[in-house]
């Protein structure tokens, strides 16, 4: 019976990525909890930081904070949305390293709407956060264009997209009357995405209403990829681009759109953290990094919606348990440790799966010399 | 003398849910011409894997010249005098010949430079000796596949084999090189070697073996002397039943033109002039094949027909349309249907299931889309069972069933059903059996021949001139993106085809005259 058991894990772990997933981020734990034991910490804290964060409840205190929960949310929200946008291109076979480029932008549009947008109440917000995602995905669009038209690599173009981004930010933003070397005025209360019912449930904590588009996105993301005729075509196209141009799917047209909802995505996480975190515009000093750490979100994710989802909010469950660690006195470079473990495990998931493959076809071998 | 060289006795080896060899025995004497016969499949590779020491066996013993042997990895079988030419070369492209020869043995002088002119001048006796005209010199990328196939044969032969495994060497090879091959077989008998050849083509077993050993499932069905047997006999010892080659066929109906191609010019992406002023027509009811060596513009060809390339000058009319600048959707719905030559590029996406695969060309119309654009799944597994049922595919798990975990048999029967299901007035079909076993090709040609019947045009393109002349109604020749000639079956034979496949016309024409 047990022998059974385990022949289904090891059979699981070959047919499912999720299940790979897990493992590896178990893995990613228990390497960081030997690292914290070897450099002499109790890893004991940075399981109580992350009981906190998850939960809200300190152990050492037998209190609730509620707002940690609400923080955790707030901090995993462009973590899903730049992962989604890495593995919505992922899906089409577009490796896209533009996400950091493509939240620039989204973030600088959705300042500028705020600051310079007619201020009606909630249709300003709205409209900010609209024009940001569509800005990123025009951001991300070019690339796809020139990828379809001129043979152009995305990664190469993606990354010389980051760059235009960032620092076409910074002059664009400087220009908005008013803005000093680092920052832009206060936004007007009607640009801003906080929302009282949402603070008071997560005892004031940033929790925004970016959240609805965070849920909406997810949902989307599943809805067109597997759902639709367009989703269809996307994925036919990322698998065997060959194939599916002989099957007269448009290739040139599915690069293009895929490019402009990956980037969407990613403007859409860039308008969230501009004006859902900030009361105030930024003139970016460097990259966030959510674009990048996205690439890792849909790595752990498998470019799923639901994979997706889980892993951004792993990936902010990590960040914002960094402070809390700090209290407990676990440095927090262990997150960024873990983070990169997961990923590199992640990567050597073929490895993972031929070591499963040989230890199951052993058995098998063995088993059926027995049954002779 | 009739001595073993080689003794393989009670081989078994299994792999997860198979046993690929179920305790074969298998002999071949010194200085022989010995065939493995068998389907994909049946055991022959595993079996020549282990006797070249890439898989060990479960049980069983090898005897090379009566003594036991333990052959571990591929360099003891080198060690023993066992070569073996694969069926995919493994060979570097932009290195020469001789380099490739020497790769892993390579000999240096006392400073550890390369001494290549030795090497060469080895390599170039090696190549007189065996009648192989090779040059040491050429490089791999520059010299046709039949040469790269013969320079897998020197690397063996500058190792010391002598005893030469060939694995499904004709696969390749045009007609014509064929036969060289079967030339250079001889040769190498007459030397002195032991040659195993793994094939399933019977008329080369009948051309130079001299015993073949038959395998079926992984079993040993026997060992036959090739001279006493006919190859309906060893087709039938192979398959385990009677099977038929030739396919009855009904005269053609012969109907409207339906495809028509005028003074067609294509480039290839190198700019090459690939297809230089071909015309031809495809009747309504008619199998059309087009008959050439590998790399005459065919490729070229049927990416121009079904849209995948651009054409440079001439017209490609479908029902009196002139469909050459129509995107290749656009074509598909004017009733263009192609199965490609290569089905794993062009022909399905392995990562989809076998429902996805069969509505590949019509997902987004109803009744498996909506107006809208939403998908509806259940639609498609019940058209891929429907299909599934009458194709009698093998899937195992039904229509939800990855393609890359199916046989290829089967992979190229859910792209026909695809195809056919779609009733296209004109099937443009490359390559339909290559890599094929003899069921599937049986089952896959009787279909083709159906849908002419039901008066459908057909444009077949093949390599094997067996299909070419077993199918078709007409046969047109292409050699160097031109037509060379069209003829009515029975008109022409294999040889006369096979002489303007080359390109040479005139001779065959003066043959013609002769004979």
């Amino acid at each position: 019976m047990k022998k059974h058991t385990r022949r289904g894990l090891s059979a699981l772990l070959l047919e499912s990525d999720g299940a790979i997933s897990v493992l590896v981020v178990l893995l990613g734990f228990l390497s960081g909890t030997l690292l914290i034991l070897f450099v002499g910490r109790n890893p004991v804290g940075m399981y109580k930081a992350i009981v906190q964060v998850l939960t809200g409840y300190n152990i050492d205190r037998g209190r609730w904070y509620v707002r940690y929960v609400g923080e955790w949310l707030t901090q995993s929200m462009p973590f899903i949305l730049c992962g989604l946008s890495m593995g919505f291109a992922a899906r089409v076979g577009l490796f896209n390293i533009g996400g950091e480029g493509q939240y620039i932008v989204g973030l600088t549009t959705a300042q500028f709407f705020a600051l310079l947008g007619p201020r009606i109440p909630y249709l300003h917000w709205f409209a900010a956060l609209l024009l940001a995602s569509l800005c990123g995905g025009l951001w991300g669009g070019i690339v796809g264009w020139l990828k379809a038209r001129f043979e152009v690599s995305e990664v190469v173009a993606t990354i010389m997209m980051n760059y235009i981004a960032l620092y076409a930010s910074r002059i664009c933003i400087m220009r908005i009357p008013g803005t000093n070397t680092y920052k832009t005025l206060d936004y007007p209360v009607t640009a801003l995405l906080q929302n009282s019912v949402l603070q008071k449930m997560t005892g004031g904590s940033m929790l925004n209403l970016g959240i609805i588009f965070v849920g909406i996105s997810v949902v989307l993301y599943w809805f067109i990829i597997e759902k639709t005729r367009l989703g269809f075509s996307l994925r036919a196209t990322g698998f065997n681009k060959d194939a599916a141009r002989c099957s007269g799917i448009p290739v040139v047209k599915s690069i293009i759109i895929s490019m402009f909802i990956a980037g969407a995505f990613a403007g859409l996480a860039g308008g969230i953290v501009a004006l859902g975190s900030f009361k105030f515009g930024r003139v970016l000093a460097g990259n966030d990094g959510y674009g990048f750490t996205g690439i890792a979100v849909a790595l752990v994710g498998n470019n799923t919606a639901i994979g997706t989802l889980l892993a951004g909010l792993l990936f902010g469950m990590l960040s914002s348990a960094q402070p809390l660690m700090e209290s407990n006195s676990i440095p927090k470079e262990i997150t960024f440790i873990i983070q990169g473990l997961v990923v590199v495990f992640i990567a050597i998931r073929v490895g993972f799966r031929m070591i499963v493959g040989y230890i199951s076809k052993r058995r098998a071998d063995r088993e059926i010399i027995i049954h002779e | 003398m009739d001595s073993n060289v080689i003794e393989m006795s009670g081989i078994t080896k299994r792999f997860p849910g198979v046993i690929a060899n179920d305790n074969i025995s298998f002999s071949v004497k010194e200085n022989e011409v010995h065939a493995l016969l068998g389907e994909n499949g049946a055991g022959k590779s595993t079996l020549m894997s282990i006797l070249f020491g890439s898989y060990d066996p479960d049980s069983g013993s090898i005897r090379i010249r009566g003594q036991e042997v333990n052959i571990k990895d591929p360099n003891t079988a080198t060690a023993l005098g066992i070569g073996m030419v694969h069926q995919h070369f493994k060979l570097v492209r932009n290195y020469t010949v001789t380099e490739n020869i020497i790769l892993g043995i390579e000999t240096t002088d006392k400073f550890g430079v390369l001494d290549l002119r030795t090497a060469e001048r080895r390599v170039e006796e090696l190549s007189r000796m065996y009648g192989l005209q090779v040059n040491p010199k050429d490089k791999i990328e520059d010299i046709s596949v039949g040469m790269q196939q013969r320079v897998e044969i020197l690397k063996t032969l500058y190792r010391n084999a002598n005893i030469l495994i060939l694995d499904e060497p004709s696969a390749v090879l045009t007609p014509q090189e064929i036969d060289e091959l079967m030339e250079i077989i001889r040769r190498l008998k007459s030397e002195g070697k032991t040659i195993i050849l793994i094939t399933h083509k019977l008329k080369e077993i009948k051309a130079v073996a001299e015993r073949c050993t038959v395998l079926r499932r992984g079993k040993c069905i026997g060992t036959v002397s090739v001279p006493d047997v006919t190859e309906q006999q060893l087709a039938e010892m192979m398959v385990g039943r009677t099977i038929r080659f030739d396919i009855d066929k009904a005269p053609p109906k012969i109907g409207k033109v339906v495809l028509e191609l005028d003074s067609l010019n294509v480039r290839n992406s190198r700019g090459v002039q690939s297809v230089q002023n071909l015309s031809f027509s495809v009747h309504a009811g008619e199998i059309l094949g087009l008959a050439g060596v590998d790399g005459n513009g065919q490729t070229e060809l049927v990416y121009a027909i079904s849209g995948m390339a651009p054409i440079e000058s001439g017209t490609i009319k479908l029902n009196g349309i002139d469909i050459s600048s129509l995107s290749i959707k656009e074509r598909i719905h004017a009733g263009l249907g192609h199965i490609p030559e290569d089905r794993h590029t062009h022909g399905l996406i392995l990562d989809f299931s076998i429902a996805e695969n069969m509505v590949l060309k019509n997902y987004d119309a109803t009744p498996y889309s909506s107006a809208s654009g939403v998908l509806d799944f259940d639609k498609m597994r019940g058209h891929a069972a429907e299909l599934i049922e009458q194709y009698d595919i093998r899937t195992g798990e039904g229509p939800g069933m990855k393609v890359k975990n199916m046989s290829g048999g089967n992979q190229q029967k859910v792209i026909i059903a695809r195809e056919i299901a779609l009733s296209p007035d004109v099937l443009i079909i490359a390559q339909p059996t290559r890599g094929l076993d003899v069921g599937a090709i049986e089952y896959i040609r009787k279909r083709i021949v159906e849908e002419r019947d039901k008066g459908k045009a057909i444009l077949l393109i093949s390599f094997e001139l067996d299909e070419i002349m077993n199918l078709c109604d007409r046969i047109a020749i292409i050699s160097r993106g031109s037509i060379a000639g069209i003829f009515n079956a029975g008109e022409i034979n294999e040889h006369q085809i096979g002489y303007m496949m080359a390109g040479s016309v005139q001779d065959s024409r003066s043959e013609d005259v002769l004979t």
